[in-house]
This record gives C-alpha cells, structure tokens and sequence, in this order.
C-alpha cells in the first residue's frame, strides 16, 4: 500500500531523510517512534503529498508521489497535531466544506454518519471554536474520514489531550483502523502506541534504524526496545 | 472497501468549480458569523478619510480633483488588511494544509480564495462609498462608468495581492511584508484606475477615458493569467 | 576557491582602466554641450548605468524562470547577484540624472515616466530582498523569489507604459520628434563614441561585480556546508 524506496529530503544544504526505505502492506498499522528532529514530520509531510521528495520514490495506493498527487490525496486521510479546522464554522458546516472540496456524493448522509462516529451529533451545530482541544481532535479525524480513504496518516494526534480525550481518540483510531485502513502513525507516547499498532519503526537520524512486529516483540517490551535502538 | 458505493474510483474527476465556489463560500459564511475582518477594514477606510480631511485641508474645488485619488487610496490600505487576515486565518490553524490535501488543482484555492477577497474588498467599498458621498458630496458620483472603474481596479488589486499574501504569510516578517511586495506591483492598477474615476467624475467625454479603462482590463487579464499559472509554485514545498 | 582566478584578476584591472577612460572620455574627450554646458556631461555614466542596470533587471527575471523550470539553486544566485548589481546601479543612474535635472529643469526630481519607474523599480527590487530575508528554507526562499521577480518583471513595464500616458518632460535624446520633450540635444560623432563606450565599460564592469558576487555566493554556500559538518 504504501512503498517508500531511497527517500532523500534536503532543505538547502541541510539533509534530514537520507535514503529513507519504508513499506506497509494493506491493513497494517504501523507506528513511527523516534526522537524529535529525527525527520518524522518531514516524512509524514512527503507521505502526505504536502511536501515533496528531493531525491528517492515514494507510492501510495499503486499512485506515485509527486507525479499522481491528486490520485494519492483522494485516498489519502492526515490528521496532524494542528486542527485543520475552522472556528468560525460549525463542526457541520466544516464537514460540509471538506466534503465538497472533496466532491462527495450524498454528502449531508455522510456527515451525518461521520459525526456519529466520532461521537459529535450532539454538538454539530456549535460552533468550533467552542470545542474543547479533545472535540477539535475527534473532529478532526472525521473530517479526515469523510472521503473513505484508503489510507491514513497521523502525526502525534494525542498532543495535548487530557486523560479522557486520549481514551476517547483511542476509541474512535480504533474503529478507523477495524475498518480495513492502513495506518500510519507518528507518536512520543510510547504505551498508546503499543496498545495500537501492530508494527513499531523507528526513525532515526533520517533512516528507519528499526522495525518490529508486535507479535515479535511481545507485550510491555516496546519501550525497552526503543531505548536499546536508541542507545546504540 | 471496494464495495463501498462511495468508492473513490465512482466519483466524478474534475471538481474544479465546486472546489472553489466551497473556498469561496466557507470564507464568507465565516466572515459573517465574525465579522471581524470587514470591521477592521471598514474602521480603518472610515479613519483613513477622516485623517485626509484633516490633513488635506481643500477648498470645493480643489477637493474635487482629489476624490479619485484618496478613495483609491483608501481602499488599497485598507485592503491590504482584508488581505493579510484572509490568509492569516488558513496558516495559523493549519488550514492552508487541509485546503492543499484536496485532491484538486492547486489554483482552484487561489481563485476561491481571490473572489472572497474581492467579495470583502467590493463590501468594503459599497459601505464607504455613500458615506464618502454623504460628507463631500462630489458631482457625477453614482455613475455606472464610475463603478466600472472601481470594480476593475479591485480586480486587479485582488488578483496579485491574494498571490502575494500567499507567500508573506509564510513569511517571518507577515503583515509588514504585503504592502511591501504589493504597492510597486500594483502601480498600473493605481494609476489608472486613479485616471479613469477622475475621467467619469469630472464627467469627461468617454473616448478620453478609454486608454485607462484598456490598461485596467489589460493589467487584470494579465496578472490573472500569471497568478493561476503560478500559484502552485508558491503553495508547494 | 579561496585566490581569485587568473581572469578576474585581469577583468579587475581591465574593469578599472576602462572607467578610468570612460572618465577622461565624459569629462575631457568629449566635447562641450551648447545649451546645456558642463552638467551635460553627466549624461554618459547616467546613461551607462541606466542600460546596465536594465539588463541586469531583464537578467533577473530570466534567471527567476530558469529556477522554476529547472529547480537548480545556481540560478537564483544569479537572480539575487542581478538583483543586488542592478539596485545599485539604478540607483547612481538615478542620483546622475537627478544632478543632471537641477541646473536644466530646475528641480532635483520630477514625477514624469521614466524617473518614476526607475524609482518604482528600485522598490521593487528592494521588496525582493526584504521577501527572501524572511525566508529560511533556501528553496522556499529561491522559488518566491523567482516568483516575485516574474510578477515584477511583468509589472514595471506596464508601469512605465502607464505613466507615460502622462506627458514627459524627460529628455528623449534618440529619435523623437515630441515637442513636449523639453532639453533634448543633437549628438555630435564624438558625443555617440563616448556613450557607447561608457556603456560597454559598464557592462565589463558589471560583469566583474557579478563574477564577484557569484564567488561570494559560493563561499557562502561553503561556509553553510561546513557549519553544518560541525554540528553533526
């Protein structure tokens, strides 16, 4: 589903991914760990089609980057830890805007379906700004629902959410994931991440240093694992 | 999935239209609920007269020869807000990313977000207008020549300025950058459109008035043409 | 990379003998001006610099194209050494001709064409600095810069026509028969060597500067290069 082979990424002279190889298989559900400045918002950006590769191949969905852009997007779900929402819109009136940007058929059922989802009917018609960071964040990931894709990316969705938010976020990347997507998803919490995804890679100094399964590595070992990789 | 009837693969191809009558529309429908934009703009154009009848000091007559000038002038400041606000608001949530992972052409955002900036500007003016005629009251004002004129300038105006507030909003130095890159760009439209409300204000015979109204259609044309072309190369990373 | 090549060294001296002579050539060669006196003499540099600085303008806007097309930094370097040149340039064509006016016209300044194009130039030159300074990634700040230069580059010349709508009071030294250009003056053999020869001593010396200005950019280039080693 999703085939990364020798990505390179350079800010002027600066090269933060150097020759990144990277792939997930359908339905997988994979974390990114890694250290800040590793490159893992720059990688999710170039996965994303907001950035694009210096040098290397990246392709999505059978879709290649940058080239088949607009394919890759339609199939292409990211929430990041910004909301990408407007607050002076309510929740609705954002879905509807996304789903037309999207060209969506049907689209005020699909809103609906959306909000049930993600737990939100009841305030549909408040306004953004009203909503806690948490409501923001669930939001968020309806919208990035809204179109069915294929394929999601999250970059760190549980910053800045309390206690209950994050169990509710847990709840509905769950359902995501059930549903048949193939995920990606970058994170600093360690023990969300485990309880999660059924793969852990680690970026490091612009490579993935390492990968391994969730069955290989067994429960409560990720941790030891990140730092051993890290350590060396 | 591939069962699903909402499979991407069913869904028409172009979206273009609707891509930007939905920019076009959100940032409308967010601005009335706000309002905080076209008030800012709309205080500012109100003081930006006041502080030209008190600094201008003019006689009837003199004032005349000056109406075209200190409306245009108004407007292209106060404009310069509207400008800066619009985009400020997509970069500071985020949004400018969410309206970029559309799967559509990349100037379907510039040209919603354009004809709302035009929107705002044309708001703008249409308030100014009568307040400005209430309190000089000048001759010949509500021509349709008149209009033209205002509408052809704000084009033009619009046109690059949604261009270059696309790229000073990414910028360290932001709201001071715009009327830097804008003002000398933005000449041709000034002048001429300066001329031309002059021309239809002192009431002046249509064929003197003409040149200025070709270089506003020119420049309009022109400037449109290059920011579609161009516009993704200011968007992408 | 850090002893100048063999061939600026020679430009550099050919560069200073040949504004040494076009010196002696404005102010002795040619010869004195009926109407107009000694001031007229200022017209050769003014003239010089004014062409000079116009292909430098017309080399930026080129340069900026190349960039998008080709995605090769090399270019906006050279857009950024035009740009910088020609600034400086237009500027000493401005303050000559401004010498030039007070004793003919009367006045230091007027608001007709080409004065004032000239001056809507330098700030959009100016602009085009300040844009790049608030620019990081060097590519971000290559492709906008490119972008301003094109957008200028379209737009001074539809100026210049714009404002010529008005009447001129410029002098039209070549070829108009407009009754309106006041302080026009023939041009004997002698005054036309000295011209064109003041504007092919500038050319080399722009060349000169610009050969520099590109070597500084390469240092420069290097510096960053080496920094970046050092934080690694």
């Amino acid at each position: 589903m999703i085939i990364v082979k020798k990505l390179i990424k350079r800010f002027g002279l600066k090269t933060v991914l150097r020759g990144l190889d990277f792939s997930v298989e359908k339905g997988e559900f994979v974390a990114l760990l890694g250290p800040n400045g590793a490159g893992k918002t720059t990688f999710l950006r170039i996965l994303s089609s907001l950035s694009r590769p210096s040098l290397g191949q990246v392709s999505i969905a059978g879709y290649s980057l940058p080239a088949q852009s607009a394919a890759v997007r339609r199939r292409l779900g990211v929430v990041s830890h910004m909301p990408l929402l407007y607050g002076d819109l309510t929740a609705e009136e954002n879905l509807q805007f996304y789903g037309r940007m999207y060209n969506l058929p049907e689209l005020s059922q699909r809103v609906d379906e959306v909000l049930a989802m993600v737990g939100l009917s009841a305030r549909r018609r408040d306004l953004v700004r009203t909503f806690s960071r948490g409501m923001q964040q669930r939001l968020a990931i309806g919208r990035a629902v809204l179109h069915d894709p294929q394929v999601m990316l999250f970059d760190e969705p549980y910053t800045g959410l309390d206690q209950d938010a994050s169990e509710m976020l847990d709840g509905v990347l769950r359902r995501v994931a059930a549903e048949g997507r193939t995920v990606v998803m970058t994170s600093h919490d360690l023990a969300r991440a485990e309880t999660l995804a059924s793969r852990f890679d680690i970026l490091s100094r612009g490579v993935i240093a390492a990968s391994a399964s969730q069955a290989s590595l067994g429960t409560g070992n990720l941790l030891d694992f990140y730092k051993q990789v890290l350590g060396a | 999935m591939s069962e699903n009837p909402k499979a991407p693969t069913s869904r028409p191809a172009s979206n273009y239209f609707g891509a930007v009558m939905a920019v076009t529309w959100k940032d409308l429908a967010a601005e009335f609920r706000s309002r905080e934009l076209l008030s800012a703009m709309l205080i500012f154009a109100l003081l930006v007269i006041l502080v030209f009848n008190f600094s201008l000091e003019l006689d009837r007559e003199a004032r005349e020869s000056v109406t075209a000038g200190v409306l245009w002038v108004t407007f292209a400041f106060a404009g310069t807000l509207g400008l800066n606000r619009s985009m400020a608001i997509e970069k500071d949530r985020g949004c400018l990313d969410g309206l970029l992972l559309a799967p559509v052409d990349r100037s379907a955002i510039y040209f919603g977000k354009a004809l709302s900036n035009l929107a705002f500007m044309l708001i703008v003016e249409v308030i100014v207008l009568p307040v400005y005629f209430i309190l000089y009251n000048p001759k010949n004002f509500f021509s349709p020549g008149f209009f033209g004129v205002i509408l052809l300038g704000s084009i033009g105006y619009v046109a690059v300025g949604t261009l270059l507030s696309t790229m000073a909003v990414q910028t360290r130095t932001r709201d001071v950058l715009l009327p830097i890159l804008l003002f000398p760009l933005v000449i041709p439209v000034l002048v001429s459109a300066v001329q031309a409300s002059k021309g239809f204000l002192s009431g002046l015979p249509i064929g003197e008035i003409v040149p200025w109204l070709n270089l506003l259609v020119v420049y309009d044309v022109i400037f449109i043409a290059a920011a579609f072309m161009v516009f993704d190369f200011v968007v992408e990373e | 990379m850090s002893t100048q090549p063999r061939a600026l060294v020679a430009l550099n001296v050919v560069s200073l003998l040949l504004l040494a002579a076009s010196y002696y050539a404005s102010l002795v060669y040619a010869p004195l001006e009926a109407v107009m006196g000694a001031v007229q003499r200022v017209f050769y540099f003014h003239v010089a610099t004014a062409w000079v600085g116009m292909i430098g303008f017309v080399l930026a806007a080129v340069a900026g194209i190349l960039y998008l097309w080709k995605k090769d930094l090399k270019w906006d370097e050279i857009s950024v050494a035009a740009v910088e040149i020609s600034l400086v340039f237009f500027f000493i064509a401005i303050v000559l001709g401004s010498i030039w006016a007070r004793p003919i016209w009367g006045t230091w300044w007027t608001w007709e064409p080409r004065l004032t194009t000239a001056a809507i130039l330098e700030m959009v030159y100016l602009a085009y600095l300040l844009l790049r300074q608030g620019v990081e990634d060097p590519e971000k700040r290559a492709r906008f810069g490119a972008v301003y230069t094109l957008l200028g580059g379209i737009s001074v010349p539809v100026t210049f026509v714009s404002i010529r709508i008005f009447r001129t009071i410029h002098p039209v030294v070549i070829g108009s028969g407009s009754a309106e250009a006041q302080g026009g003056f023939n041009m004997a053999p002698a005054m036309l060597q000295t011209m064109f020869f003041a504007i092919f001593a500038f050319s080399i010396i722009f060349v000169t500067i610009f050969w520099h200005r590109m070597r500084l950019s390469a240092l420069a280039n290097r510096v960053e290069q080496l920094k970046l080693k050092v934080m690694e």
